[in-house]
């Protein structure tokens, strides 16, 4: 399964579709900016609805502050901006302004973890989750595909608590509903059934966890299952926890920091409750990012269908206790 | 109410303010009394927001952005009916509501605040929505002049002023000293009111303990049509209190019984004084 951009619709372009479909029903929507409208797509969600979209410039505490004060007088606000402003010059805004205070703002990070690759540090967030994940009173979600996406948007518009989203840009293939057509927000999707291993993923690093399943069964003959753990906080203990009852390894793939996000939730949760499942988290390390494309850097931390399948043979092999 | 019964009201305000600190043996003594006057005004003169409205959407919204002056608004909020006066006693006690900071697990309280440069831009959302949806109501906030340090104040000028929000009210309680020293040698502040008005703002100026002239100012706002109103309240770090007035100790200082009994004394005097002038 390759992922060749142009035949693939970005999650991005999927929110900003959904915004103008629930825009139209709901006047109360309201999207908000930081000079981010081109960049969050909704340039037509802008000339479409005038009177629901705020421009509050280059200025992301005030986004998230404005924000708050709209919902707060019953306004579905929906604040927008890339992932790594939102959630670190903005922190203090969404935790006081929005969790503490209990304002019911959507706070979507586009272009999420190392979408802007080559940019540089500045530009990634590989610290959204773990950060959030000590804040009280929001629901972090990073959906994986244009399904789950439209379906995360959705259901965050009705929810009468804070949420983050986050998503990249690159064009994202829909992926397997058999085994979990429907998507509800802290319930995890299971996508690929298999007794041999589990993959924990979230958002779009659940696609080379479906390409290294591929070639495990291919060429290994080994049956790995993947589940979608779009909704990180809160966790589906109960799915987690039993997918590791069989006993067999278990490999989180994140983009994010290898500390405070998805892999660290998981192994807490197992070790606390009496599971010693062979376990890896892949993710980011703690260095200096390096840069390039995001393909090019999930490759580089094995963040690949190629990456986590050779992750995934060295947890099977017997001998080998850890990752 | 009458100017008189406002006045005196304002003495009756820093007794409890003193009362309650005194108990509770923490708060923000300098600041509570230096903006004590500026609440009196706004919520028994100006704002249509009380009990009786507090769930309406139509009510006016008063977010205090400095939130550590917590104590004047506590005495306030109780005086004009939202809770018991008496549960005051609980101030900042084990899993009391009542801490040292506003919160809405307080009736009467809009927004959870404390940490500074909050309450201006969620005061520009709460007043953009209200234009949206024609709501005639006005959103005030109270600013603290050490937070005027803080960017995201002056991010939120620059949003008030592009969206022309003359629903929103800003009253700086400028009592010229922060928790360090005063303003202008910690970080000066001015020419404030110049910097105000560059940013789109039309600004007044007043005494901050005159109860009279903020009344009329408040209520005449917007002060210019298609702008956000800046109210500069020249105030006194403690005032009312002869030994705290301007004295960088009281600002979270608890006062010594002897003290605190200086403290009533000195304000029971007022309060006779006030009273034969009647
Ligand atoms: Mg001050």
């Amino acid at each position: 399964m390759g992922i060749a951009n142009s035949k693939y619709v970005p999650n991005l372009i999927v929110f900003s579709e959904t915004m103008q479909a629930l825009a139209e029903l709901d006047k109360d929507i309201m999207v908000v900016t930081s000079d981010s409208r081109g960049s969050g797509k909704l340039v037509p969600f802008g000339e479409q609805y005038p009177d629901q979209i705020v421009e509050v410039g280059i200025a992301e505490q005030n986004l998230v502050g404005m924000a708050a004060g709209l919902a707060s007088m019953g306004k579905k606000a929906f604040a927008v901006s890339p992932a790594c402003f939102l959630t670190a010059r903005a922190l203090e805004h969404v935790k006081n302004d929005v969790t503490y205070s209990d304002n019911p703002v959507k706070l979507i990070g586009i272009s999420a973890g190392v979408s802007y690759g080559a940019l540089g540090s500045t530009h990634h967030s590989l610290h959204d989750f773990a950060v959030l994940r000590a804040i009280h009173n929001i629901t972090v979600v990073a959906p994986c595909d244009n399904f789950e996406t439209t379906e995360a948007i959705k259901q965050a518009a009705e929810m009468d608590s804070p949420v983050y989203l986050r998503f990249g840009k690159k064009g994202m293939p829909t992926l397997n509903r058999e085994f979990d057509p429907e998507f509800k927000i802290g319930k995890g999707r299971t996508i690929r059934q298999g007794e041999n291993l589990t993959f924990i993923a979230t958002g779009e690093a659940v696609l080379p966890c479906e390409e290294a399943a591929d070639i495990l069964e291919e060429k290994h003959g080994l049956k790995a299952r993947v589940i979608s753990m779009h909704t990180v906080k809160p966790l589906d203990k109960e799915l987690i926890l039993q997918a590791a009852s069989n006993g067999q390894p278990i490999i989180t793939a994140e983009e994010h920091s290898i500390h405070g996000g998805l892999g660290e939730a998981v192994a807490s949760l197992l070790f606390q409750n009496g599971f010693r499942n062979k376990f890896k988290i892949v993710g980011l390390p703690d260095e200096y990012t390096v840069t390039g494309s995001q393909v090019e850097i999930f490759k580089h931390y094995g963040i690949s269908g190629e990456g986590l399948m050779k992750t995934a043979l060295h947890l099977c092999e017997p001998s080998n206790t850890v990752g | 109410m009458t100017n008189q019964e406002l006045k005196l009201k304002s003495i009756e305000y820093r007794k409890k303010i003193l009362k309650y600190i005194y108990h509770a043996k923490a708060g923000h003594t300098g600041g509570s009394l230096s903006c004590v006057d500026i609440l009196n005004v706004l919520y028994n003169k100006v704002m249509n927001v009380s009990p009786a409205n507090f769930d309406d959407p139509g009510r006016d919204r008063y977010v205090q952005s400095k939130g550590h002056s917590v104590e004047a608004l506590y005495v306030v909020l109780a005086d004009v009916g939202f809770f018991p006066e008496e549960d005051l006693l609980t101030l900042c006690r084990y899993k009391s509501p009542y801490i040292g900071h506003p919160t809405r697990k307080v009736r009467g309280m809009e927004q959870n605040t404390g940490a500074l440069g909050h309450g201006l831009a969620i005061c520009a959302g709460n007043a953009l929505a209200a234009k949206k949806d024609n709501l005639p109501l006005n959103v005030y906030t109270l600013l603290g002049d050490g937070e005027m340090a803080e960017g995201s104040n002056w991010e939120a000028m620059m949003l008030a002023a592009h969206y022309k929000l003359d629903n929103l009210c800003a009253i700086l309680d400028y009592n010229k000293q922060q928790i360090t020293g005063a303003n202008a040698d910690v970080i000066g502040l001015e020419p404030l009111r110049q910097k105000v008005e560059a940013f789109g703002w039309a600004v007044k100026e007043v005494d901050g303990h005159d109860v009279e002239a903020m009344a009329d100012l408040l209520n005449n706002a917007p002060f210019e049509e298609g702008k956000p109103s800046f109210l500069i309240a020249h105030t006194i770090k403690g005032k009312g209190v002869s030994f705290m007035e301007k004295v960088l100790k009281w600002h979270h200082g608890v006062p010594s019984p002897e003290q605190y009994e200086l403290a009533l004394s000195e304000l029971d005097r007022e309060l006779e004084k006030l009273t034969v002038q009647v």
